[in-house]
């Protein structure tokens, strides 16, 4: 990582009359990170990335993409960037290979057509029209357009509502990839399993403002945090402890003790699910 | 890649996709040239009615190219979410529409030079006596339809009933402004209204450019009405544009 974040985002605030959507939000993504932007619906997610993008201006706060202000729509800016949008087509009488080769013409340092592709897994279709593909196929398009320019940072906006778990799988090897060529990744999902396994640190954003921030692994939720469980008498038993050694010591020890054993035993680490629900459940109980 | 050679790229791309996709070429070329023979065919012996019909569709091609192809494809180009993928990238605004208008304004050129040569080589109606006229009244045309095609895309709500907008405006439009018949027939109620709208005025144009020959200066009141229609027509496109839905 270098010394200048990729993204730093510091009391951003954007108001659409009376509704203020994002209250204060701050954060810093590093280079070379893979960022997960996660919250509810009508949490400010798709408001901050849009202005990042520099699609929306904002209301007051500070906002820098790779040293620039997206506000000023700098086109040394867009060169640099990629966006995977939410539900955007492109042209749909336009082959793979004709729509990645155009988009190509726009950046100065393109990787070959071919390349970008293939990155996405889509070679066997480049003849396909866009218009032909299926909506997994499409969403692998629509990622092929955004690194096609070899940008050194990609917003990915839910890139993988609506796949089915084979193609989700590959769009996760996609961002895997990402990752290893040192490209800066900023994600928002709903899917936190995909957040968990993918993202480097994970902002959690509930009413406009970051109510967590961290690795996925290291944010833990108040209360509980382990969960310990076993079947007894036919009926599971959980426990919830912040240290799971002592516990397992006691359980196990009593049941060697009579001579049984912890039938079904099973100790689950608190997952970032966990910690988004109580972060967010009182968001979710207003709906 | 400089902005010049991206529009070239863009107009490019454009021409690709126009061909592709057949009910825009059916449209503003086929329906046009189809309707010319059609009608021409009854009046083939008749020169006076050649000599109106000849402008009139003519003027019919260029308000099919350009307002009615404006209003569609960036109506489809929104709702596709095309127009905002294409504004977070590098391609220049500029250069963009450059290339997406070109097309527009290339369909208008090629489809007027066909009616053209249709009607001298079918049907013997003259050469146009002012080429300059024609040209004068096609960029005009253009201009001004393209324009106000654009400010009605920003009034249709979806791709869906595009078709409906567009027609309930054009389908009039060429009832009225002696396309197939000679304006002068309508009722007065009638004649009045298109006299108001612009399609009559670059008819109008066409027809001394084809064959009046009476030169620009006798279409100067044409040319105003167009061009405050095209003033209305900028200013509505450019103040009401949006990127996406």
């Amino acid at each position: 990582m270098s010394a200048a974040p990729a993204i730093e985002v510091s009391d951003l605030r954007k108001s659409y009359g009376d509704l203020e959507a994002v209250r204060g939000l701050s954060f810093e993504v590093g280079r070379g990170e893979v960022f997960g932007l996660l919250g509810p619906n009508g949490a400010g997610k798709t408001t901050t990335v849009e202005i990042l993008e520099g699609y929306r201006r904002r209301s007051s706060g500070e906002v820098r993409v790779l040293g620039h202000d997206p506000e000023r729509r700098e086109r040394d800016l867009r060169q640099r960037v990629g966006i995977v949008l939410q539900s955007c087509g492109f042209y749909p009488r336009l082959t793979v290979r004709e729509a990645v080769g155009h988009m190509a013409k726009a950046y100065p340092h393109p990787l070959a057509t071919e390349e970008a592709i293939d990155l996405v897994g889509l070679g066997e279709k480049s003849d396909v029209r866009a218009g032909k593909l299926s909506g997994g196929q499409q969403r692998r398009l629509d990622l092929a357009l955004a690194l096609v320019g070899d940008p050194e940072l990609i917003f990915l906006d839910e890139p993988t509502t609506g796949f089915d778990p084979a193609a989700r799988r590959e769009a996760w090897e996609v961002v895997r990839r990402l990752r290893e060529l040192d490209k800066t990744v900023l994600l928002t999902t709903h899917y936190l399993d995909e957040a968990q396994i993918l993202a480097d640190r994970v902002a959690i954003i509930k009413d406009g403002v970051v109510v967590a921030e961290g690795p996925p692994s290291d944010l833990t939720p108040e209360a509980g945090g382990y969960r310990v469980s076993y079947l007894s008498g036919g009926r599971r038993v959980e426990h919830q402890t912040e240290d799971p050694t002592d516990l397992l010591h006691r359980l196990t020890g009593d049941a060697l003790g009579r001579g049984e054993r912890l039938e079904g035993l099973e100790v689950a680490r608190p997952t970032l699910e966990d910690v988004y629900l109580e972060l967010t459940a009182e968001a979710e109980a207003e709906l | 890649m400089s902005g010049v050679a991206l529009a070239w790229q863009q107009f490019r791309i454009e021409r690709k996709l126009f061909w592709r996709n057949p009910s825009a070429a059916f449209f503003s070329f086929i329906l046009p040239l189809t309707l010319l023979l059609l009608v021409a065919s009854v009046f083939a012996d008749d020169g006076d009615e050649l000599d109106v019909l000849i402008p009139g569709v003519a003027g019919m091609s260029i308000m099919a190219t350009t307002f009615n192809a404006m209003a569609y494809n960036l109506t489809f180009l929104r709702e596709q979410g095309i127009l905002k993928r294409m504004r977070g990238t590098p391609m220049p605004t500029v250069s963009y529409f450059a290339g997406f208008l070109g097309n527009s304004v290339a369909n208008a050129f090629v489809q007027v030079g066909l009616v053209i040569v249709v009607g001298h080589v079918v049907y013997d109606v003259s050469w146009p006596k002012d080429w300059f006229e024609l040209v004068v009244f096609t960029v005009v045309g253009v201009v001004t339809f393209g324009a106000l095609g654009i400010a009605l895309s920003h009034a249709i709500p979806n791709f869906d009933s595009a078709s409906a907008y567009v027609n309930a405006l054009f389908l009039p439009a060429i009832m009225i402004s002696g396309v197939f018949y000679s304006s002068d027939a309508l009722p007065a109620g009638l004649a009045a209204i298109a006299e108001i709208l612009p399609l009559k005025h670059v008819i109008d144009g066409y027809s001394d450019a084809i064959v009046g020959g009476q030169g620009l200066g006798s279409e100067l009141g044409a040319l105003a009405v167009l061009a405050a229609w095209g003033a209305l027509g900028i200013t509505l496109a450019v103040r009401g544009f949006r990127w996406q839905d």
